[in-house]
């Protein structure tokens, strides 16, 4: 019948053929030559996550954990799994209200949505902890805790030498090209900075399947492309921390520093500096307001002395003038000079000795520490013949102090060093003008006033080059790193010799002998020790502040033993004083207390404590905090009126909380609201002020 | 050419099983993709029918049993009973209005108890495919006039009303299947072209702005007059029925903009019909404008448009040679809704890419060739006309799911043949299919 149909059935097949030939071009651009579904797919499905290792611990000469890692835990919370969660005992142990709990968990959906997890509390206190641990299963499963590794300093002290590790700022992200991200933890100073890229190990990263509603689903291809976290690297340093707490107590309650360092590796044993801080306090929770007070505070505890105090070195400074003059040739060690209490050529400077002979030669002007006798070796090297010429002189003599290590930085291996002042030609030029000065205008130099700045570390080296009779290695923390290999040359520059001069070991050992004097019969009776021959010389350094002359920094170096130097200190007390009365007695405890490995007789036990109990804090710092605590006040007044303020204003909100509409609790009705709505209802009575303001605590 | 005991296997035509049996195993390996993760244990899920790949095996156990059953029966049966399986069809669907279950939004389920579902519409493609067969095969039928052809076309759209009124759009689409059988059979092609012109016309609507809609009806009128000028200087009646036709055209605007848009589709088929030209759905009725905005300002208004743009992700991603199996990241993460019926193809295309996704596409079209291959060597018009109303049955739902899935059509719930998780379909197919291998075996015999 439909035998003339026949030819329909090429029509019906070519139109079948045709329509699946659309599919398949169809398919062919979708899937070949659209590149931009696969990286939808794995934009939406798979998380990179990066694991961060273990930071590197820090140890002390005697290996001893400095620095070490500690687990703390965040308490975690999945709002959409709230339903039948005893909220009341969980409030409880946490010790908030209701309405707290329900502000956290409307903060928690707004950050990251119902279904995953984000942080309750942070950082729970341990017996925080053990209570929640124990009654863990009646919050579960929207409860539970994770852990998060924190930098430890069980000592408590060292917070400048190790430093601490703080969220990456954006100009770090930008000069690291990016290889950190937004929300990385990195060594921020001290130590934890300097040394970063060895305590950091390496960065892992896990790829991880997620689905639509960004829960985890497990490992993409099975942990094929996820790179393993390798642990940092420990670190082994010279600083023995008990020495180092025994620093940190002297100087507490003094603005000051402690430099201590071993002359025959340049291994720095101890810096303290006062005051200063507690480096917990700047892990954790507390790290901002913590660091904010530290910041603002006019006594610059954030502020390294050791490394960043610039001072004139005053009599500190004269055994380097007499090194000098002896290797320029200009005196000998039996080179006397008469003073009578005054500098005649130049009128100054005033001698605190008056009577003959106190600077009959070298040794005896140095433990008599006489101004007179050192303006004039000064001069000397000045309007040295040789040169024919006070700039020439000057010049040279800049040449020597920076031989000393003066007048820039050393390198130690922390961030933020200074690097002093010595000041050259140039200088005097402009201030004066060309010609306008002699050497008795900056005769002030010789016994180290003046125009020149140095720091305490820059004079503890200085001690050890003299210790060493002529060389130094340059100042520094670490000994060696853990499994070091060629690849680290980061302590390439610590392990080279420096021998910048060649002075004969005869001017050294007259300058030696001079600074031994020091101790026996001059100037710093009260630096003795027991058994150990000490070489020292103090200062009494004059300042000014706002043009304003202040009490006298209080200055003394040392090295000890004598024949076998092991250990060179620069103690200086800001504003106390005679440099034998406060830093000479807490140098000869240091050295005591490295030497002996504990502080030998009572007698010098109770003089330990009557320095650590001494407050000496500067007038011009007393009065900064003045002016600061009265302002605080103030603050603090109207702090308590908007606290009281939004406390009302909270408690709408947890009127707001108790509407069905909005949550899930076991008592309420069940019933979802969307979230933009959710959000702008909130955002409505919530000042947005104190949502932010919320953010940074659990953020930590 | 007389049998007496029947016997399975012979006469049966074994590429079409083998063909079966293969989109089947890909169909189970793809809901089991789609469902299976790291940590499940095979064995124990498989046994325990908890997961859909695991009922999914049962279904084709159970299939298999009926295609069996089908084999077994008498060629002479299905001629016999085909008007009583569509008027009892007919009645299953109207009494879905009754005591009618709702799944997913439409009225067309029957709850069969133990948690399985019956869809009447399902079956009803079965029956009228039948039910054609026999109206074409009558000895009285000459289908060269006007009424047989009404006749025809009210037999296969009946159903297709009745699943528009059950909200199940995309399956009263398959009937229309049924116009290319008629077209073999000798309905002329004008039915066809104009069903073809109507589909042009209606994406022009959507794609040009109204001016330019009016210029193009207008041009085209004066292209046809200037085409007929030969005719229209004899008959001046076909002059006016241009200008007529030119009106109508210009009114259809109208219709598509305010009426098909606006009162017949849902707003979210609306969405999703604009979505697929790059257009968006702008109400102009007040009454949905009012609940447009009520939307937008409660926050609750849905990406209707987010099936397809997942669907073209995990498709997308596959690339050449695809991600592997087990290994497609948009599956296991659960992106694709209804990955495990409508969305299956999204699975195989993203597991094993172009590669995999055309191998299938060659499966089907080898099935569909096949199957005419099987029509055009029936000597019965039954037989034929029921074998070609198979495969275009499987040619329209091939064509719309998969065209569906890339972005080509607009999102409608219609499954993926023998490939899509579910008894109703996987067993509808199998008896559309074992049917024609029944009628296959008797390919000789002339049946009435």
């Amino acid at each position: 019948m439909a035998v003339f149909n026949q030819s329909r059935r090429t029509t019906i097949t070519l139109i079948i053929i045709g329509v699946f030939l659309i599919m398949l071009i169809r398919l062919m651009s979708l899937q070949l030559f659209t590149s931009k579904y696969g990286k939808l797919a794995n934009d939406q499905a798979i998380l990179r996550k990066v694991v961060y290792p273990g930071r590197g611990i820090i140890f002390d000469r005697k290996g001893r954990a400095i620095l070490d890692n500690i687990t703390m835990y965040d308490l975690m919370v999945t709002p959409s799994q709230l339903k039948g969660v005893d909220t009341v005992t969980l409030c409880r142990i946490l010790n908030i209200d209701t309405a707290e709990f329900k502000a956290r968990i409307v903060n928690a959906i707004i950050r990251n949505s119902r279904n995953r997890p984000s942080v309750f509390e942070a950082l729970l206190s341990p017996d925080k902890y053990a209570k929640l641990n124990e009654n863990l299963f009646r919050f579960q499963p929207a409860f539970f805790m994770q852990e998060r590794p924190i930098r430890s300093y069980p000592y408590k002290v060292g917070a400048h030498i190790l430093g601490y590790v703080g969220e990456v700022d954006s100009g770090m992200l930008r000069r690291s090209n990016y290889f950190y991200q937004m929300g990385d933890f990195a060594g921020r100073s001290g130590l934890e900075s300097y040394y970063e890229k060895v305590l950091m190990g390496q960065r892992g990263i896990q790829y991880i399947l997620r689905d639509k509603l960004n829960r985890p689903i497990g490992a993409y291809e099975n942990g094929e492309f996820d790179t393993a976290a390798v642990a940092g690297r420990h670190l082994n340093t010279y600083i023995d921390i008990e020495v180092q707490q025994l620093a940190e107590e002297l100087i507490k309650n003094k603005v000051g520093s402690v430099v201590a360092i071993e002359p025959q590796t340049g291994g720095i044993i101890a810096m303290a500096t006062g005051p200063t801080y507690d480096p917990n306090d700047l892990t954790g929770a507390g790290f901002k307001q913590k660091f904010n007070q530290l910041y603002t505070d006019p006594a610059l505890p954030l502020l390294n002395r050791g490394l960043q105090g610039v001072y004139p070195p005053g009599s500190t400074f004269k055994p380097l003038g007499a090194l000098v003059a002896l290797d320029e040739g200009l005196i000998t060690p039996s080179w006397g000079y008469a003073c009578y209490g005054r500098y005649g050529p130049c009128g100054k400077p005033a001698c605190t000795h008056a009577g003959g002979g106190h600077a009959a030669n070298l040794k005896l002007s140095i433990a008599n520490s006489c101004n007179s006798y050192y303006a004039h070796v000064f001069r000397l090297a000045v309007d040295n013949p040789t040169y024919h010429d006070k700039e020439k002189g000057l010049l040279k003599w800049k040449e020597y102090m920076s031989a000393f290590g003066l007048g820039h930085k050393l390198g130690v291996d922390l961030p933020s060093e200074k690097a002093g002042y010595i000041p050259d030609t140039g200088r005097y030029n402009k201030i004066f003008r060309k010609g306008g000065w002699n050497s008795c205008t900056i005769a002030s130099l010789g016994i180290g006033q003046g125009e020149m700045q140095v720091t305490p570390m820059q004079m503890a080296n200085a001690m050890c080059m003299i210790a060493n009779r002529g060389w130094y290695y340059i100042p520094h923390f670490v000994k060696s790193i853990e499994d070091e290999t060629e690849k680290d040359t980061i302590l390439n520059k610590f392990r080279q010799k420096i021998t910048p001069l060649h002075i004969p070991d005869s001017s050294y050992q007259a300058v030696i002998d001079g600074m031994e004097m020091v101790v026996t019969n001059g100037t710093a009776r009260n630096a003795r020790i027991d058994g150990i021959t000490v070489c020292a010389k103090t200062g009494t350094v004059e300042n000014y502040f706002k043009n304003k002359k202040q009490q006298n920094h209080s200055f003394f170096v040392a090295f000890a033993p004598k024949e076998n130097p092991k250990i060179a200190v620069c103690v200086v007390v800001e504003n106390a004083g005679y440099g034998a009365t406060w830093a000479a007695p807490i140098a000869s405890l240091i050295m005591e207390k490295f030497l002996k490995d504990s502080l030998s007789s009572p007698k010098r036990k109770a003089e330990a404590e009557r320095i650590k109990k001494v407050t000496i804090i500067p007038a011009r710092i007393l009065y900064e905090k003045r002016i600061k605590d009265s302002l605080r006040r103030v603050k603090d007044s109207i702090q308590r009126v908007r606290l009281e303020h939004e406390q009302k204003k909270r408690i709408d909100s947890t009127q707001l909380g108790m509407n069905p509409v909005l949550w899930n609790f076991p008592h309420e009705k069940k019933q979802a609201l969307p979230m933009p709505l959710l959000v702008s209802k909130l955002t409505a009575v919530i000042p947005e002020r104190w949502i932010l303001k919320k953010t940074p605590a659990n953020k930590i | 050419m007389k049998q007496d005991t029947p016997t399975i296997g012979k006469g049966v035509d074994t590429t079409l099983v083998l063909l079966y049996y293969l989109l089947v195993l890909v169909g189970f390996t793809a809901i089991f993709s789609v469902e299976f993760r790291q940590d499940d244990s095979f064995i124990q899920s498989l046994l325990q029918l908890k997961k859909n790949y695991s009922k999914q095996v049962l279904f084709i156990i159970i299939s298999s049993l009926v295609a069996v059953f089908v084999l077994l029966t008498d060629s002479k049966f299905f001629t016999t009973i085909a008007n009583l399986l569509y008027t009892g069809g007919i009645f299953l669907m109207l009494l879905t209005f009754v005591i009618g279950k709702d799944i997913s939004g439409s009225r067309s389920w029957i709850a069969l108890g133990g948690g399985f579902n019956l869809q009447p519409a399902e079956l009803c493609k079965i029956f009228a495919a039948l039910a054609l067969a026999k109206y074409l095969s009558r000895q009285e039928t000459e289908f060269n006039n006007l009424r047989s052809h009404l006749i025809g076309i009210a037999l296969v759209l009946a159903p297709a009303l009745l699943s528009v009124a059950q909200k199940e759009t995309g399956l009263a689409l398959v009937y229309f299947s049924f116009f290319v059988v008629m077209y073999r059979e000798g309905l002329p092609a004008i039915y066809l072209i104009l069903g073809f012109s109507v589909v042009v016309l209606f994406v022009t609507a959507i794609l040009l702005q109204p001016i330019w809609y009016y210029l193009f009806i207008c041009a085209a009128g004066l292209f046809m007059m200037l085409f007929f000028w030969k005719t229209i200087r004899r008959n001046f009646l076909l002059f006016f029925g241009i200008i007529l036709m030119v009106l109508l055209c210009s009114g259809f605007k109208y219709v598509v903009d305010h009426i098909i848009f606006d009162k017949v589709l849902k707003p979210y088929q609306s969405e999703r019909v604009l979505s697929m030209f790059g257009k968006s759905y702008v109400p102009k009725d007040p009454e949905r404008i009012a609940q447009l905005e009520k939307e937008k300002a409660s926050g609750k208004r849905k990406d209707y448009t987010y099936n397809v743009k997942q669907s073209k992700i995990a498709i997308g991603s596959g690339g050449l040679l695809g991600k592997g199996f087990l290994k497609g990241v948009t599956t296991q993460g659960d992106f694709v809704p209804a990955q495990h019926t409508d969305f299956i193809f999204t699975s195989v295309a993203e597991s094993f890419g172009f590669w995999g996704s055309a191998l299938l596409l060659g499966l089907y079209l080898f099935l569909l060739l096949r199957i005419l291959a099987l029509a055009e060597r029936q000597r019965s018009t039954f037989s034929r006309v029921y074998a070609y109303s198979v495969a275009c049955i499987i040619f329209f739902h091939v064509f719309i799911n998969i065209c569906m899935t890339i972005g080509l059509m607009p999102v409608i719930g219609i499954t993926l043949p023998l490939l899509s998780y579910g008894g109703s379909s996987i067993l509808t197919f199998t008896v559309l299919i074992f049917i024609m291998l029944r009628l296959d075996i008797d390919r000789n015999m002339i049946l009435r």
